[in-house]
């Protein structure tokens, strides 16, 4: 219900199917909707409860992993064998892993590299995605055409296996990670910024600009790139849930960060072995974290393009 | 038609090709001699003088690229000096184990994530919706190697209907369905979420469409608006996102064939990982690079086989 408690056209369901009349504004239609267009996107996102929860996991998990650590201290660099294994108690309220680590540190600790990772990486695929696919986009031609090419050929070759090939030849370590990420996952925003630039270029204000005798990088950079802002985002979102993903697979199959740094991938993979033992506390954990954080970017990103979408329909 | 199936055919060849110009380029960044790396550390000069002439790795790049592309049109994909066997004859052992396990489980996942998008797009915003997507995205943010160590705990240990390896022998997968049952849900599950998701998005988009008001308005009712006008046009798009998630799909193959020791491509692609087993490494790569394109071609051949307008409009 709208907020004056009026019946307002935004709340009719004229199909039936659940989806209310504001939403089928036809484009153009701005009639009904009150305050500039990004104030609805807020409204709408707002709206949206899994959104709110999963800025609320996201935040959870930041402190956790950054501040938690501040608050409960433990020892992370030297391992005490003595104490390996235990089960959950008083000292330990996840018990230890097997080389002594309290696992509730470790998880804050993997954190740290789980959620470092995700960020940097996104921000680099982000990164060399927009500015890749708004060149190709505004260039047009054949540069276009090549430039789309290569994406193409190697978006042929599935993530994970580039992934596994350049972790084989490239050694592990955190920026290396987040390099191979990235270099990986700029493809898809790549290919979104070039349809979206495509779309914007033939718009009355871009060549109005190039009428004015504006160049491209200007056109680039102060018109095609701000109005990208809201796919960009919604895509970042979801390399970051990605990028988790990958971290944490790659550290399973062995080609995460070597020890004493951590993130939850390798401690799922280090806990595997002792899972059948019944040391349950090594393995549930870290893998609740990922699913947790994965789940609430998924959430946020799609919260996101649903209300840039209606933002679309009355543009 | 014609025109855009040429059309398509052509950037597919491209894209084949550039395909095969990255692999190289990936052969050649390995670190060291590749010489040495097959030879070992204590080879006299003799022999590795000889194994450089033999494969010509002294002449200039480009050559090699086309002596290498050569072979490759002949299927010679090289030989793995790790396991004393030609990589042809290794994926053609393994090819058919995952063409099964990806197979069955795509099939499985678009036969049940179009009744499921399409209930979710009707329920939407309801309670059993929230329900719904909730497990969808649980599922879709779960790495697959926790999903699939989560199924063997619970199926494998605890309740012990499944093995949790699947079967090793070489006489074929069908003699042991019992291990087979756990890998393929796996894989169905996540690639089930992911499609569900597009299904319902895609569903979602065609009902707020022009036709929908004027098919109700005229009086048709809820239901054959759903499954005669929505469901195919919602499915357009749909077949071309499942051709472009052929790659993810693969990938979480690798994944699944690790966790459960399926004797597929996946499990000698990540082996040869562990072991630098280079050729192995890029005969798969290409492989499945190829196969990948020529999904997507297919993809494309259908979608324009379905909605006309895009034979003209690109």
């Amino acid at each position: 219900m709208s907020t004056t408690g009026q019946i307002s056209p935004v709340d009719v369901d004229p199909t039936g199917f659940g989806l209310r009349g504001g939403e089928l504004m036809p484009e153009g239609g701005e009639g009904y909707h009150s305050g500039s267009a990004w104030r609805m996107v807020l409204r709408v996102f707002l709206e949206n409860r899994l959104a709110i929860v999963g800025l609320a996991m996201i935040l959870f998990m930041l402190l956790f992993s950054f501040v938690g650590p501040l608050i409960y201290h433990t020892q992370q660099v030297f391992n005490n064998p003595n104490i390996a294994n235990h089960a959950p108690g008083a000292a330990h309220p996840l018990g230890t892993d097997p080389v002594g680590y309290d696992v509730l540190g470790r998880l804050m600790l993997g954190g740290q590299s789980s959620l470092e990772i995700g960020f940097a990486a996104a921000l680099i695929a982000v990164g060399i995605g927009v500015i890749w696919g708004a060149a190709a986009g505004l260039v047009g031609g054949i540069i276009d055409a090549v430039m789309m090419r290569i994406v193409d050929a190697l978006l042929a070759i599935p993530f994970l296996f580039a992934l596994i090939v350049l972790g084989a030849i490239f050694t592990t370590s955190i920026p290396e990670l987040i390099i191979v990420i990235g270099f990986v996952a700029w493809l898809v925003p790549a290919r979104l910024v070039r349809g979206e630039t495509l779309s914007l270029r033939v718009r009355e204000y871009v060549q109005a600009v190039r009428v004015m005798g504006g160049g491209t990088r200007r056109i680039l950079f102060r018109h095609i790139i701000p109005n990208t802002i809201g796919t960009i985002v919604v895509n970042a979102t979801f390399q970051v849930a990605d990028a988790i993903l990958y971290v944490a697979t790659l550290s399973y199959l062995g080609l995460g960060v070597p020890p004493p740094a951590t993130n939850w991938g390798g401690q799922l993979s280090n806990g595997l072995s002792y899972v059948f033992a019944g040391y349950w506390w090594l393995i549930y954990p870290a893998g609740i974290a990922i699913v947790l954080t994965v789940v609430a970017f998924n959430f946020v990103g799609d919260a996101l393009r649903d209300a840039l979408e209606v933002r679309l329909q009355s543009r | 038609m014609i025109g855009y199936l040429i059309r398509r055919f052509i950037q597919a060849i491209i894209v084949v090709i550039g395909v095969t110009i990255i692999t190289f380029i990936l052969l050649h960044l390995l670190p060291g001699n590749p010489v040495r790396a097959i030879l070992g550390t204590h080879a006299s000069f003799q022999a590795v003088k000889q194994l450089t002439d033999e494969y010509g790795f002294n002449k200039p790049l480009p050559i090699q690229y086309f002596i290498w592309l050569g072979n490759l049109v002949h299927l010679n994909l090289g030989f793995s000096y790790k396991q004393n066997q030609p990589v042809l004859a290794l994926l053609s052992q393994r090819i058919p184990k995952t063409l099964f396990l990806v197979g069955v489980s795509l099939i499985l996942a678009i036969l049940l994530a179009i009744p499921a998008g399409m209930w979710q797009s009707v329920r939407r915003n309801k309670p059993d919706d929230y329900v719904g997507t909730g497990l969808i995205f649980i599922f879709y943010s779960m790495p697959t190697f926790w999903l699939g160590l989560l199924l063997i705990v619970v199926f494998s240990e605890y309740l012990n209907w499944f093995p949790s390896e699947a079967p090793q022998d070489q006489l074929g997968l069908l003699s042991q369905l019992n291990g087979m049952v756990l890998p393929v849900v796996t894989l169905t599950l996540v690639t089930l979420a992911l499609f569900t998701r597009y299904m319902r998005s895609s569903m979602l988009e065609q009902s707020i469409q022009d036709y929908v008001r004027t098919a109700r308005a005229k009086g048709v009712s809820r239901r054959a608006v759903l499954f005669k006008h929505i469901l195919r046009n919602a499915l357009i798009p749909v077949i071309t996102l499942i051709g472009l998630s052929i790659p993810g799909v693969l990938s979480g193959a690798v994944v699944t064939e690790t966790v459960f020791n399926y004797p597929g491509m996946g499990l000698l692609f990540y082996q040869a990982a562990e072991a630098d087993d280079f050729p192995v490494l890029l005969g798969v790569t290409v492989v499945v690079a190829i196969a990948t394109v020529i999904g997507n071609l297919i993809a494309d051949i259908l979608y324009a086989v379905v909605d006309p307008r895009i034979r003209y409009v690109s």
